[in-house]
């Protein structure tokens, strides 16, 4: 029965969703609505079931469908998500992990990778590679970037979340700081840990989207979304498509951690679907 | 059993790590390998790096030409074509030498020049400029002087001088209000569609085939050239010259690399020979590197492009000093460049031993004549 009911749930607020969307489209056409530069018509607004229409259309005359040409730039995309993701969660554990051993580099650096984030990515991503030319790996470091910072926060507190019984306990029997890290410390830090990974899941496939279009890269998504925005006059429901298609991307990264954090925590502070 | 989850989830963190890092590294290795070899035996082929202005489409097609058709490969040329995008600069690659050769608009290199960045221009490949302003044509707007007292739209950051150029000449001062209300146009041509604008800046190749792939909510047809007043710069008098190769001064002043650009552009020029003889290969060959381009936009697009190089009476790629002088002097006029610019900003040896190279083509395109390319609804 759970089951039956999520996916009511699902179909609900889908439906509702969509009813918000037309129903503000109908108001907008039927006023006249105006906000500044935007006006409501099919141009800003597509109808959704246009949009979803679109990706079973050919993407050109005589072309394969949109969703195949989407769904290859989303596996590119995912490609390099994937790789920044597990270098900005490897990276972001290992400074969470030192930060946590020194008080004195924590209260040094930490600032400094609060700060690293209010940096634009934009700002970054062309600096990246420019420094490590245009490519494959500068779309991962970039996605890293955005990875990393979510996990170093939660593996700080996750690391100091753990029993001081336990810790005590530990101690006396002589354990070393390094066992005490594997053995407590770290299992302890898992559930912060995953909710960490969860936001950089889908992070790490923003990071990528914009670090595709200053590596010259056009076979992701980030391509696709410059194209079709180049050409949104044309076929507006195209970019939406895209977008939808990046967005479902996301999604899946999210739902893979949140499938592992099942399997490797028992003990997590709060359970997301 | 629990105690040794962590370690088995680190091992896998670590093992996908390793997977996905060590196979990117794989690739670059294999790619640096390739290089020392091409750099002991003077058989392999040299390789070189094209950056381009923009996104893959049919404005790049001969270079995408040359490098499938095996022409680049003819000439010892390994080349990769790195597509440009909204924050790629290209003269910026090109000097930084993250590519050999670059494609720019030649306003754009006068103006690194100026600033005094050390690039020149071998072979200006588009001989007439595709900047137009469109007006509907029942607003009467046919010529740029009846643009006084009216809301023109024009792109920024560069692509605007062309148009200043030729309202100042017909007495319209751009900066003035009262003169005109110049509009800045983001790039896409709604505001010229909802006429918000009277009069809007596009490309012969691009936007103003956007207009017409739309549906005329009037009479639900698409529009057409007739609903429409085209004005060229090319008429106005006031081009100025746009697609041309640039590369390094430092590079190209060694001998060696001299010799490898006589190469590149003999090679992209047979492109470019190709696509005006064969548009449908070419097309094809554009479509093959941009899965999410239209068809029928980019076979628009090329057929432009070609009007835009051919005929070309001193051969393909060899610069014109008479368009280049106005280029550089409506530059200077509006601020793009501080200095007047020099003559060493280009040169026309390497494009003229190019052309002289492939005496077996035409290379001038004297007989080509535009096609009639249907527009399709939203460029499919």
């Amino acid at each position: 029965m759970p089951v039956l009911r999520r996916a009511a749930t699902l179909l609900a607020v889908l439906a509702a969703l969509w009813a918000l969307w037309e129903g503000f489209k109908a108001f907008g056409e039927a006023v006249g609505l105006r906000i500044g530069a935007f006006t409501v018509d099919d141009l800003s607004m597509p109808h959704l079931h246009d949009i979803v229409a679109q990706l079973f259309e050919p993407s050109r005359r005589n072309g394969p469908l949109l969703i195949e040409v989407l769904a290859d730039a989303a596996l590119f995309t995912a490609k390099e998500a994937a790789a920044g993701f597990l270098l900005g969660a490897a990276i972001g554990f290992a400074l969470g992990v030192v930060l946590h051993h020194s008080q004195l580099l924590q209260r040094g650096f930490l600032p400094y990778i609060v700060a690293s984030q209010t940096v634009p990515i934009l700002a970054i991503a062309p600096m990246v590679v420019v420094w490590l030319k245009a490519g494959w790996l500068s779309v991962a470091v970039i996605a890293a970037y955005l990875t990393f910072f979510p996990v170093t926060i939660n593996a700080l507190r996750g690391l100091g979340s753990a029993d001081p019984r336990a810790l005590e306990l530990m101690r006396s029997y002589a354990a070393s700081r390094w066992a005490i890290l594997w053995k407590l410390k770290v299992p302890a830090s898992l559930p912060y840990l995953f909710s960490a990974f969860k936001v950089s899941a889908t992070a790490s496939v923003v990071g990528a989207i914009i670090g595709e279009l200053p590596s010259s890269i056009q076979d992701g998504l980030g391509g696709a979304i410059l194209n079709f925005n180049q050409y949104y006059l044309s076929s507006p429901p195209s970019l939406w498509a895209t977008n939808l298609i990046a967005a479902l991307l996301g999604i899946c990264f999210f739902l893979v951690v949140a499938a592992l954090e099942r399997i490797f925590v028992r003990r997590a502070p709060e359970h997301v679907a | 059993m629990k105690g040794r989850t962590w370690l088995w989830l680190a091992a896998l963190l670590v093992a996908a790590l390793f997977a996905l890092v060590g196979c990117g590294g794989g690739d670059e290795e294999g790619e640096a390998g390739g290089g020392e070899t091409a750099a002991g035996e003077t058989q392999e082929a040299t390789k070189v790096t094209l950056q381009l202005k923009w996104v893959t489409q049919a404005q790049f097609a001969g270079y995408y030409a040359a490098l499938e058709q095996g022409f680049y490969e003819d000439e010892g040329l390994d080349v990769t074509i790195k597509p440009g995008g909204p924050d790629i600069t290209p003269e910026q690659v090109v000097a930084s030498g993250q590519a050999e050769f670059g494609i720019n608009w030649l306003p754009s290199l006068l103006a690194t020049r100026d600033q005094g960045g050390d690039i020149v221009n071998i072979a200006q490949v588009f001989a007439r400029s595709g900047m137009t302003e469109v007006t509907w044509k029942d607003s009467g707007i046919e010529t740029i002087a009846d643009m006084r007292g009216k809301k023109v739209g024009v792109w920024c950051c560069g692509n605007q001088f062309e148009l200043y150029a030729a309202l100042t000449k017909n007495g319209i001062d751009p900066k003035d209000k009262n003169d005109v209300t110049i509009v800045d146009q983001p790039f896409d041509m709604n505001l010229f569609i909802k006429r918000e604008v009277d009069a809007a800046a596009a490309m012969t190749y691009n936007e103003l085939a956007q207009v017409l792939e739309q549906k005329n909510p009037e009479t639900g047809e698409l529009y057409t050239l007739d609903d429409l007043n085209v004005i060229t710069m090319e008429e106005a008098g006031t081009a100025m010259l746009e697609d041309g190769v640039f590369v390094r001064g430092d590079w190209i002043a060694e001998e060696q690399n001299q010799d490898v650009a006589r190469r590149f552009l003999k090679a992209s020029f047979r492109g470019w020979i190709y696509c005006r003889d064969n548009p449908d290969e070419c097309l094809q060959i554009v479509l093959d590197n941009g899965p999410t381009l239209g068809e029928g936009h980019q076979r628009w697009m090329l057929n432009e492009i070609n009007a835009l190089i051919w005929p070309n009476d001193t051969g393909i790629g060899v610069m014109d000093e008479e368009d280049f002088e106005r280029t550089a002097d409506i530059a200077e006029q509006f601020g793009v460049i501080k200095k007047p610019a020099t003559d060493d900003a280009y040169r026309t040896d390497l494009a003229e031993a190019a052309v002289a190279e492939l005496k077996d083509e035409d290379v001038k395109g004297e007989g080509w004549e535009k096609e009639q390319v249907e527009v399709t609804e939203g460029g499919e």
